[in-house]
Order: C-alpha cells, then sequence, then structure tokens
C-alpha cells in the first residue's frame, strides 16, 4: 500500500475492497454522506478506536473487533444497532491481503450483527507513523425501549450478572503476542451482544444497566457502578466464571481476570426480583450459556466494590490508575 | 521566709487518667503549697502560692516525681497576685472547648494491684478487671476527651459505694480512676460453650478445662478477641492452625511470669524492661533448646513470640493454668480481629469451641504489639496496644495540622500537631474492607480526641494503595505526595530525634518510585524536607507482578536471568520449576506485567528461593525470614562486593546471586551461604554509606524499611558503619516497616515547600 496516494490508487482500493465487502444501497453512491432513513424512534450514536496488536489472534482480528465493539456499545444502551462507518489509518507499506482479509471479517460481523457499514474513510500515513491498521467505527442504533439504562438506577438489593466466562480476550491477546512460552487453549471473546440483550430485556424489564467489559474488565465496570450510583457492589469470587485455561494463564502472568478485557460479555445489573429469570434468558442464548449471577448491590459501603474471598475475607477491588503495580511492600 | 507568690500553671502531656491531680495534692500539702488543681480539656491546671523556694521545689517535682504513667511534656507559668489562701484543693474538671489533653495507653496490671487480685482478704480478690489510676485499660475504651467515665466504655457500669468512695478520695490509688470497679459493681466475666449458650459456674476454671483438653478458645481482651490453645500440645495448634486457616506465620505464647518466659526463650537483661514493663508487648526472643512448645507454634523459627499477662484476666488465666498459651488474633487469615462481641458471636464459632468473654465493651481494636530487642534497645515490628496513642515528640513544630494517610499494608496513620505526633494503632491491611472501615473511622476518632482538623494531607505516592484514594477523595485540604522511601528515612530520622540531612538506607519490599520503577533498595541523602537518590540496587523485572511477590522462585528467575542469561547452570530451583521456568523468564524480559523494581526484598527472596528455603510465600516477607534464620552464626565470612562509587549498591544483587550460585554449587553448606550473603549485603550497605559520607561530610545513616527487621543484616551494618566511624540511627519508637511510614510523611509534610 503506497503512502498519499489520495487519486486514482485509493479510490480503487475503496472501490474495489470496500464497497465489494460491505455492499449495501446506502454505500453505494459513495457520497461523502450516507444517507439514513429516520424514525420517531431515538437515535444512539456511539464511537470508538480500535488498536490491537497483533492484529490477528485466535478466535478474531482487528476487523471484527471493530465492528463488534461498536455494536456492542449501541446494545448495552438498549438500542439496536444499524448502522456504522469505518474509518481506516493504514501504515504505508501495510499489506493489501491483510487489509482485504480485515475488511472481510468486518463484513462478516456486520453481517452477522445485522448492520450496513454505510460511509467510510481511507488515509495512509507514513512508515512508522502507525502500527499497521487502525480503524474507527461509529455507530448508530435505534432505541425502542421506553428505558435508559444508566448507573444511576441501580439500587441495594439488584442482582449483578456476567453473559459468559470473562477474560478470554485480553489473555488471547497477551498470549498472541507470542513474545512468552505460555501455552493456552485460548481465543478472544469478540461477539455481538445484541440479540443476547435484547433476550435479556425481553425477560427482565427490570434491567437497570448494561455494560461490556471492555478496557480494564469487570472489575472496572463494577467501580464504575459503584461509585456513580454511590453504592456497594459485592461479589462472590466463587461466582465469577473463568475458563480454567484463562485461568491458569492469568496465574502465570500474574494478573487478576476481573481486570482483563473482554470484547463479547457484558455486565448487567438486574432487579434482585428478576435475577433469576435474567440468568435462564441468558443461558438460553448460545452467546450467555456461561452466564453467572456473581454479586449483588448493597448500600454500604458506598462506591466501592467487594470481592468475597473463598477464605471468608472481603477484599476492595478498586480500579487501577495504570498497569497492576504489586501493592505488597 | 519570703513574701509568698501566686504563680498560674500549665501541665501538658499524658496528666489525665494517671493519678496526677493526687500526685500534686501530696507534694503540694507536703511543701505546704495552698491552691487548687483541675482537668480541663486540655491538661491539667494549678494555681500555687507560696515561698519562692517552696514554689520552685514543687515544680521540679511535677517533673520528678511524677506518676508512673504520667508524661509532663511542658509546664508554663504565669504570676498573679497573692490572694492568701489557705489549703490546697482539687477542683472539678471543667469541659472547656479546646481539647489537647492526652489519653493514657492501656497499662498492665500494676504491682500493687496484682497484690490486691492475689490477697483472699482483699474485696477484689480475683476480680478480673481490678485496676487504679496507674494501670488499667484507656486507650481501647476511651470513646470521647475530656477523660472520665462517662467518655468510657464503663460508664454503663454505676459505680458502688465502696467504688464511689475510693474514687472521690484525693488520698486513694483509686481517686477518679475512670475505670474503677468491683465485683459488685463493674463488669463481670462468663464463659459459653461454640452454641452461645452461657456454662454456670467458675468461668475461668471451666475455660481452663476446656483449654486442658486441647479445644480452642476466643478469650476477650483488652483490644479485641484472642484465640487460644494450650501452647505445648501439637494437636491442639494444628487444629487452630487449620481453622484460622493460617498455615505458617508464627503465634505468640502468653506465660504466666518471667520465670516460665525463662523456660521457653533466652531473655537477655535488656529485653526484660521490655517484656515485664508496662506495654507488654509480644517480644521475640530465641528459643531455648528442648523449649516445651509445639513445634507448629512457630514452625522453623529460631524465635518464639512471648508474652506476659497484661490484664488481670490474663493473670487468672495464665496463672491457673500453668502451661504457656498460643494467644493469636481472633479472626481467620487476613482479617481484622474481631473486637466487638456481636460479630466474634457472628465469626469465630468456626473457630472456637468455647468463649471467655466480659461485658465491657470494647470501642477501639488493637492488636498486640510485637518487638524485638535489638543491642538493648526495643524496635517496634509492630506498635499498638500499650504504646498508642502516646504522641511521638518530634521535636519541632508543626505549623499546620497534617494528617498523614500511611501505606497500605501494616497500615498506621499519623496526626501531627504542635509538637506531637499522634502515629495511630495498627490498622492491618487496607485491602480488606473492614479494616478499610477500620481506618477510616479511626482517622475520625483520632481527630475528634485530639481536636485536630487537618489542613495538609499526607500520603503515599503509589496510585492504587486506598490510603491513597482516602487522601485524594477528601479534597478539602492541601495534599503533599511522600515517596515511599523517603517516609521510611524521615520515620527514622523522627525516631532519632534527627531532622537531617544525613544519609538514608531504605531496604524493603517494594514502594512507588518516581521513575517509573518500583524502588526498595535506596541509597539516599536526605533529610524531613527532601531527598537525594544517590545510589540503588539495579532494577530487576518482577515477573508476573504480585505474583513474583507470593512466588519468590521467580525472583531467583529474574535474577539468575540477567546474571546467566542462557548459560544458566544446572539449579535445583530451576529443575524444581522446570514447566513454567521459560514463561516466567520470558515475562521478564518482554517486560509483560513485570515491572522494574530495584528492592532489597526481592533479592532476599532470589536468595532464599535458590538456597530452596522458600520458592513460595504465605505471608509476607517469609523468604526472607527464612533466609535470616538459616544464618549460621559461626560463619564471619561474606561475599566481595565491589563498589562503583559512581553508582553504589548497582551492581550489588547481580554480584551477591553469581557468588551465592557458586557456593551452591560447591556444595556450600546452606547456613554458610545465608550468613556470607547477609555479610556480603551488609559490606556493600556500609561501604556505600562510608563513599557518600566521603563526598558530603555526613556522618549519620538512617537505616530503614522493613528488610531492617533482619537483626543479622542490622547488626552487620551497624557494626560495619560504627566501623567506619559512622553512626546508624536505627529504629526504637516505631518499626522500620510500613507501620512507620506514616510518622515519616507527616513529618515530609511538614517540612515540603509549599507548591
Ligand atoms: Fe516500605
Ligand atoms: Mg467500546
Ligand atoms: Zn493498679
Ligand atoms: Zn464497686
Amino acid at each position: 500500500l503506497a503512502h498519499g496516494a489520495g487519486g486514482k490508487a485509493t479510490q480503487t482500493l475503496v472501490e474495489g475492497l470496500f464497497v465489494e465487502a460491505f455492499r449495501n444501497p446506502r454505500l453505494a453512491p459513495l457520497d461523502d454522506g450516507a444517507i439514513l432513513p429516520a424514525t420517531g424512534d431515538r437515535l444512539v450514536l456511539t464511537t470508538d478506536s480500535y488498536v490491537v496488536s497483533p492484529l490477528f489472534f485466535p478466535g478474531g482480528d482487528i476487523g471484527d473487533l471493530a465492528v463488534n465493539g461498536t455494536v456492542n456499545d449501541l446494545a448495552v444502551s438498549g438500542a439496536r444497532p444499524r448502522y456504522l462507518s469505518a474509518g481506516f489509518i493504514l501504515e504505508e507499506g501495510f499489506p493489501v491481503p491483510d487489509l482485504a482479509r480485515i475488511v472481510a471479517s468486518m463484513a462478516a460481523a456486520a453481517r452477522r450483527a445485522g448492520v450496513e457499514v454505510v460511509t467510510g474513510d481511507t488515509k495512509v500515513v507514513q512508515r512508522g507513523k502507525a502500527d499497521g491498521c487502525y480503524i474507527n467505527t461509529a455507530g448508530v442504533g435505534l432505541l425502542d425501549r421506553p428505558h435508559t439504562y444508566t448507573a444511576t438506577a441501580v439500587r441495594p438489593g439488584d442482582a449483578v450478572l456476567v453473559s459468559g466466562p470473562i477474560g478470554e480476550h485480553g489473555v488471547t491477546i497477551m498470549l498472541a503476542r507470542g513474545e512468552l512460552d505460555i501455552e493456552a487453549d485460548v481465543a478472544s471473546d469478540t461477539a455481538p451482544l445484541h440479540e443476547l440483550v435484547a433476550t435479556l430485556l425481553d425477560t427482565a424489564p427490570g434491567v437497570r444497566l448494561m455494560r461490556d467489559a471492555t478496557r480494564g474488565g469487570v472489575a472496572t465496570i463494577l467501580n464504575e457502578v459503584a461509585r456513580a450510583a454511590g453504592v456497594a457492589v459485592v461479589v462472590d469470587d466463587a461466582a465469577v466464571p473463568v475458563r480454567p485455561a484463562v485461568n491458569g494463564a492469568c496465574e502465570m502472568l500474574g494478573i487478576d481476570p476481573l481486570y482483563v478485557a473482554c470484547e463479547g460479555r457484558f455486565v448487567a445489573v438486574v432487579d434482585g426480583d428478576e435475577a433469576e429469570a435474567a440468568l435462564a434468558a441468558l443461558r438460553g442464548h448460545p452467546l450467555g450459556e456461561g452466564a453467572a449471577l456473581i454479586g449483588r448491590i448493597g448500600a454500604d459501603p458506598p462506591g466501592l466494590v467487594l470481592l468475597k474471598t473463598a477464605f471468608g475475607g472481603t477484599r476492595i477491588v478498586d480500579t487501577l490508575v495504570g498497569d497492576p503495580l504489586p501493592r505488597i511492600c | 521566709m519570703t513574701a509568698p507568690v501566686r504563680l498560674r500553671v500549665r501541665v501538658d502531656g499524658i496528666v489525665q487518667g494517671v493519678g496526677f491531680r493526687p500526685f500534686v495534692y501530696t507534694v503540694a500539702t507536703e511543701r505546704g503549697i495552698s491552691g487548687f488543681v483541675g482537668n480541663d480539656a486540655a491538661g491539667v491546671f494549678l494555681e500555687i502560692e507560696g515561698g519562692t523556694e517552696a514554689l520552685a521545689g514543687f515544680l521540679a517535682d511535677l517533673r520528678g516525681r511524677a506518676p508512673v504513667l504520667a508524661q509532663v511534656d511542658r509546664i508554663d507559668t504565669e504570676r498573679l497576685a497573692p490572694t492568701g489562701e489557705a489549703g490546697f484543693r482539687i477542683v472539678a474538671s471543667t469541659h472547656g472547648t479546646g481539647r489537647a489533653a492526652l489519653i493514657s495507653p492501656d497499662t498492665t496490671t500494676c504491682a500493687e494491684c496484682l497484690a490486691e487480685l492475689r490477697n483472699p482478704w482483699d474485696r477484689r480478690f480475683g476480680y478480673p478487671f481490678v485496676n487504679c489510676v496507674n494501670c488499667g485499660p484507656r486507650f481501647t475504651i476511651v470513646t470521647d476527651v475530656p477523660y472520665d467515665r462517662a467518655a468510657t466504655t464503663m460508664a454503663a457500669f454505676e459505680m458502688c459505694l465502696d467504688c464511689a468512695a475510693e474514687y472521690a478520695d484525693p488520698t486513694d490509688r483509686r481517686f477518679h480512676a475512670e475505670p474503677v470497679c468491683c465485683p459488685s459493681c463493674g463488669p463481670t466475666v462468663s464463659y459459653a460453650e461454640r452454641d452461645g449458650r452461657p456454662e454456670p459456674g467458675d468461668p475461668i476454671g471451666r475455660a481452663v478445662r476446656r483449654l486442658r483438653e486441647g479445644a480452642v478458645l476466643a478469650v476477650k481482651g483488652l483490644g479485641g478477641y484472642h484465640l487460644a490453645v494450650v501452647a505445648d500440645c501439637e494437636p491442639a495448634v494444628a487444629t487452630l492452625r487449620r481453622r484460622k486457616q493460617r498455615e505458617e506465620k508464627p503465634f505468640a505464647v502468653l506465660v504466666a511470669d518471667l520465670a516460665a518466659a525463662r523456660g521457653l526463650v533466652e531473655v537477655p537483661a535488656a529485653a526484660v524492661p521490655v517484656l515485664a514493663g508496662t506495654a507488654r508487648p509480644v517480644v521475640l526472643l530465641p528459643r531455648r533448646t528442648g523449649a516445651l512448645i509445639a513445634e507448629s507454634v512457630a514452625p522453623g523459627n529460631r524465635d518464639l513470640g512471648v508474652m506476659l499477662p497484661y490484664t488481670p484476666l490474663h493473670h487468672l488465666l495464665a496463672a491457673r493454668l500453668g502451661r504457656p498459651l498460643v494467644l493469636t488474633s481472633g479472626n481467620v487469615s487476613d482479617e481484622p480481629i474481631a473486637f466487638d462481641d456481636a460479630d466474634a458471636t457472628a465469626r469465630l464459632p468456626g473457630i472456637a469451641d468455647g468463649f471467655l468473654r466480659h461485658d465491657r465493651r470494647i470501642h477501639v481494636r488493637t492488636d498486640d504489639s510485637v518487638v524485638r530487642v535489638f543491642r538493648g534497645r526495643p524496635m517496634p515490628i509492630r506498635r499498638s496496644r500499650g504504646y498508642v496513642p502516646a504522641p511521638v515528640s518530634v521535636g519541632w513544630e508543626f505549623d499546620r495540622p497534617v494528617l498523614a494517610c500511611g501505606a497500605e499494608l501494616k497500615n498506621t496513620f499519623c496526626l501531627g500537631k504542635g509538637r506531637r505526633a499522634f502515629v495511630s494503632h495498627h490498622i492491618g491491611d487496607l485491602e480488606n474492607v473492614e479494616t478499610f472501615q477500620a481506618y477510616r473511622d479511626g482517622i475520625e476518632h483520632f481527630c475528634r480526641l485530639f481536636d485536630v482538623r487537618p489542613r495538609v494531607v499526607a500520603y503515599d505516592l503509589h496510585p492504587d494503595y486506598l490510603s491513597t484514594r482516602y487522601a485524594l477523595d477528601r479534597g478539602d485540604v492541601e495534599l503533599v505526595g511522600v515517596q515511599h522511601h523517603h517516609a521510611h528515612v524521615a520515620s527514622c530520622l523522627v525516631d532519632n530525634g534527627h531532622t537531617g540531612p544525613a544519609i538514608g538506607v531504605a531496604f524493603d519490599g517494594t514502594g512507588f518510585g518516581t521513575d517509573g520503577t518500583l524502588w526498595g533498595g535506596e541509597l539516599f541523602v536526605a533529610d524531613l524536607a527532601g531527598y537525594e537518590r544517590i545510589g540503588h540496587l539495579a532494577p530487576v523485572p518482577l515477573p508476573g507482578g504480585s505474583a513474583a511477590i507470593r512466588q519468590p522462585w521467580r525472583m531467583a528467575a529474574a535474577y539468575l536471568d540477567i546474571v546467566y542469561g542462557g548459560d544458566l547452570p544446572d539449579l535445583a530451583v530451576r529443575r524444581r520449576h522446570e514447566r513454567d521456568w521459560d514463561s516466567v523468564v520470558a515475562l521478564g524480559r518482554r517486560g509483560v506485567n513485570a515491572p522494574r523494581t530495584s528492592s532489597a526484598g526481592r533479592l532476599f527472596d532470589a536468595v532464599s528461593a535458590i538456597l530452596g528455603l522458600r520458592d513460595t510465600v504465605t505471608y509476607e516477607g517469609q523468604a526472607a525470614i527464612a533466609l535470616e534464620q538459616a544464618v549460621d552464626p559461626t560463619e564471619q565470612g561474606g561475599y566481595p562486593v565491589p563498589q562503583d562509587p559512581g553508582e553504589p549498591l548497582r551492581s550489588t544483587g547481580f554480584d551477591l546471586v553469581r557468588s551465592v550460585v557458586e557456593d551452591v554449587r560447591a556444595g556450600v553448606d546452606t547456613g554458610r551461604v545465608a550468613a556470607r550473603f547477609h555479610h556480603g549485603l551488609a559490606d556493600a550497605v556500609v561501604g556505600a554509606a562510608a563513599g557518600v559520607s566521603e563526598r558530603t561530610g555526613l556522618t549519620d545513616v538512617a537505616l530503614s524499611g522493613g528488610v531492617f527487621q533482619n537483626v543479622v543484616l542490622l547488626d552487620a551494618v551497624v557494626t560495619g558503619l560504627e566501623r567506619e566511624g559512622l553512626r546508624p540511627l536505627v529504629h526504637s519508637r516505631v518499626p522500620p516497616n510500613d507501620g512507620g511510614i506514616s510518622l515519616g510523611q507527616a513529618a515530609v509534610a511538614a517540612h515540603a515547600e509549599p507548591v
């Protein structure tokens, strides 16, 4: 791929690769803006940039990550994801076959999620100014449910659920860098969550809040909830689902799965009375088979996430300011 | 006779609840002085009238003859017109607004009370709560100031006529002894089996019988519940370990008296005043060979923590049992000690077979203090019951009130005001939520007791310490971040009445550095305002972050990889961890969750694992303790440590590891290797300090950080420094470990240049 080819080359690339892969009537004209049908629903707009190394890893690549991540941000807002934009920043010399592979998996992910990529952009920057390929996606979804799902709705007595085993994506990425001699049977959990979310919302109208557990993992999400809602989140360590392979890798790496990113899991806080129904609904869907009730919302102490350990102790699980640094002197 | 003079006098210090007014009354009467004395929220006030000579003698007596528990910090006088008043009287307490009166620490039963306890004709014979103005509970029962009975948990017990008469009699030992009580009006002891059903009859007798059967009992003491088992019965101690989920960390042992202590441990003369003094800490002393103690009390440890009784209840229990008793905190491992009755009833039945308890409420949870004796002076390992809340006088003035938030583990906090630093009781590891609550409550309690509204809040630079979060969440004050090892060195300076500049050596586990690495093997030039990092051990990766701290063999891998790279000779430690070795090395090489650290503690870990002493630990510092315990005292040699004056200590860790490996491969005995390592490291420290001294002219060397709890290392360093004509400063008032951090932070915050 050549840098600065604003004219013919880029045009050919865009037309040849993207239009073909994302084929839909709103993208086809290649106008500066996509024209979308407006409805009486509320719109939800979100955007996220995807930077991951390596670009290809067990279970996925940056392409499906860029689609699923934005789809999931829409989904946990309660919206039905509809349209995406895709912006690429490519490093000069990036192999076209790799780009084709990424675009193909984006297209597949978009089809799976039922969204259309309706507009896009590509920039090629000088060698060394970027690491291969970065993708930004923005997403538009339709919110036709009466609720909004925000942390301030959370109250004591609510139940905390996760939609599946945690930590798989983050551990996969760390191991996929290939620098460590660690063998583990793990793959990214990247997946579109909108159907699973819809199943949950149809069953449990008392859902207060959903968050996809990406950067900072479940622990970080729960801390945001605890602080925003002024509640205590009390998690039962033994109830948190972690696959043995992930657990083993985390032990070797010395990291806590609670802080590891997922790309296909979300945390839901649900009215305590609906916890069992919500859990059953999640488990009834293929992407929610491993869902679990991991804790409860309490009143005290406000703003803290507590982990009940197997030894009967209660540990504070705080947000990490940066990389995890030992606190043991 | 000269014309009479009248003075208004204020006495500051620990002067309430210690028999100060009756003492004043006695001395005044003796010297024919008239006037009055009273308590207020700030301390003791007097007006005295008499001849100049009598008054001078009286003022000298205030310091020279003060009661045992009193601490007179300051006497201010002001001249008044004589009134011709006759006689001396004690006037009622006044409750002003300014609060500065000091609360005394809890104090062991005095000799006179002990005599009453043992005297069949005394009305308090065998009464487990006998106390007087010279002894008894204080800090743990005080709920507010000024210190009088209404502001203690004794408020629930109304004095009988006999007690009230003693309380009101200025000539009585119980004059205004706030916790005064007797069998007819005071608290009572009861015994219940695990199910909570009270058992009638003699509770202590029942407890003794159950202990002899090997039962685990919960015993309510001064600052919380203990768990107790007979210490000379292996199955009983093993049961306690299993139920408490405490695998190896040593237990402390209570014995009836000094003679019984001498049966178990060597008690050098210097240790006697510590062991048998008023604070009654657990004292770590060399275990006697053949001591009748179950092996699992302190597995693999040459020392034993011994404590003498500090309440009448413990005296009665120890005397009637006639055997050493394990006394450990009433909790499951890592939890804070239970002190609330309801909490104990909820938490302890899984561990305890029975409860020996009483109905006097504990207001502040306070753990037993732990002390080592180094060269005839006490070195606190944990400063808590018996010492707190006596202030550390700092020798300079806090111009604004300071709250120092302390570290994360072994947390204490500290309030600084005037010329005093109030270092809190041991709070514990903040990560535990009950501990964190106790921390926040404790800060509020101290602020109220000592009337401090902090204007400056000092905290550690580690962004993830909960104490840091607490400080940043306060937001109502000036915040001062203090580097961890600067706080260590500053605490040692203050401990020694020093302000610096001095050479500072801070050796500990890990603390947050200012260059993105974790520090812990540091050589500073420092004063209370700032520091310069002159040298440090070369950083090595911590492969897997805190996993590397729980698994010292990872530190061995990290060090060996740097020293030998791909040419690692065949070593047992590597063979024991063949499966994971390369992965751990890769973590370190790639810097994946492998922050770099110059920690001295981690160097001990690496050597401990290379020697096969500890590959993993179940409590903090275990590998380093094992290495210290392994030292063969007959080995005088030390590994050579070449010094690069430009970068002192830099290559020390690598040189030592290489020497250790060579000796291990040559089959040298572990005890000798351990000794040579300690001596080599000590030589490196001494050499580095001497180099700094040569350049700067500084001769004081502050030794701080948890690694200096290791007395083999400390002794070698102190000896070496003295040989070089330098003056070592060692801790004797606050611990060298993170329990002392808060004092250092307070001092630094008080001296820091405003930004
Ligand atoms: Fe430290
Ligand atoms: Mg996102
Ligand atoms: Zn007494
Ligand atoms: Zn009485």
